[in-house]
C-alpha cells in the first residue's frame, strides 16, 4: 500500500476517526478535533515524500497530528479566553477527599482484577469519559503526560505554569480518574 | 510523619519526577500501616498503564 512517497488517499481516510477521536480527548472540542484533523491529512499528503513504508502510517499520522494540536493550543493561548472560570480552583477537587487532618474521607478500596477490565470494551467506554469529565486544564495537562507521554518540563512549558503547579494538576488528575472509575466501574462489582 | 493527603502527593509526583531517598523512605513508612495508600498506589500505577494503552483501543 505504502512505498515510500505514496500514500493512497483511501489509506488516510480510514485513519481519520481514529485520528479525530485522539484530538477530541486532548482538545475536547469535536469542532476544532475535526479540523486539526484536516490539516492533518492535508499536512500528509503535502509531505508523502517524508513518509517511510518502515513506520506504520498511523503512527506517522499521530505524530504529525499531535504537534497540530500543540501548534493550536500555543495559537490559543496567546489568544485572550472568555471562559477563564473552569471551576478550577486548586485544591477543589483534593480538599474534598480527605479529612482536615489530611485522612482520607473515604480510603480507596482494593479493584478486582483491573487487568482483566483491560479486556473489556465498556472499561475503555468508561475510561474515556471519565477523562471527558475532567476540568479542561487538568485533563490538558494529564492527556499531555500520559497520552502523548510529554515530560513535566514540557508540559509547564506549553501551559506555561510552573512545575509545582503541574504536580498539582497531574495529582488533582489521577485523584479524579480514580474516583470516576472507582464510583462507575470498580464500585459497581464490589 | 506523612498524611495520607501528602503520601498520595508523593505518590502521584513519583510518576513526574524522581524522588528523593529521604521520600521515597517516608512513603515506604506510610505504606507500611495505611491500606487505603496502598490501594491508591496500585490504582496510580493502573491508571497510567490504561492511559496509555487508551490510544490503542480506539
Amino acid at each position: 500500500m505504502s512505498t515510500t512517497g505514496t500514500i493512497d488517499p483511501d489509506a488516510l481516510q480510514l485513519h481519520r476517526s481514529y485520528l479525530v477521536r485522539y484530538a477530541i480527548l486532548q482538545l475536547r472540542d469535536p469542532h476544532l478535533a475535526e479540523d486539526v484533523v484536516q490539516e492533518t491529512l492535508v499536512a500528509a499528503i503535502e509531505n508523502r515524500s517524508k513518509f517511510s513504508a518502515q513506520s506504520s502510517l498511523r503512527t506517522w499520522l499521530v505524530g504529525i497530528l499531535k504537534h497540530k494540536i500543540l501548534d493550536l493550543m500555543r495559537r490559543q493561548a496567546r489568544e485572550p479566553q472568555l471562559d477563564v472560570a473552569d471551576g478550577e480552583d486548586e485544591n477543589d477537587l483534593i480538599d474534598s477527599l480527605f479529612e482536615k487532618d489530611g485522612h482520607w474521607f473515604a480510603p480507596p478500596q482494593a479493584w478486582a482484577d483491573p487487568e482483566k477490565s483491560m479486556e473489556n470494551t465498556h472499561f475503555w467506554e468508561t475510561f474515556e469519559q471519565c477523562n471527558q469529565r475532567m476540568p479542561v486544564n487538568t485533563a490538558r495537562a494529564f492527556m499531555m503526560r500520559e497520552f502523548m507521554e510529554m515530560s513535566t518540563e514540557e508540559i509547564c512549558q506549553e501551559l506555561s505554569i510552573s512545575t509545582t503547579n503541574c504536580w498539582v494538576l497531574l495529582h488533582r488528575a489521577r485523584l479524579a480518574l480514580r474516583e470516576c472509575l472507582d464510583l462507575h466501574w470498580f464500585g459497581s462489582t464490589r | 510523619m506523612l498524611n495520607c493527603k501528602q503520601s498520595s502527593e508523593l505518590l502521584s509526583q513519583a510518576l513526574d519526577r524522581p524522588i528523593t531517598f529521604r521520600e521515597r523512605l517516608a512513603i515506604r513508612l506510610h505504606l507500611l500501616i495505611c491500606d487505603g495508600c496502598r490501594n491508591f498506589d496500585k490504582q496510580l500505577t493502573f491508571i497510567r498503564k490504561a492511559a496509555r494503552e487508551l490510544p490503542r483501543k480506539f
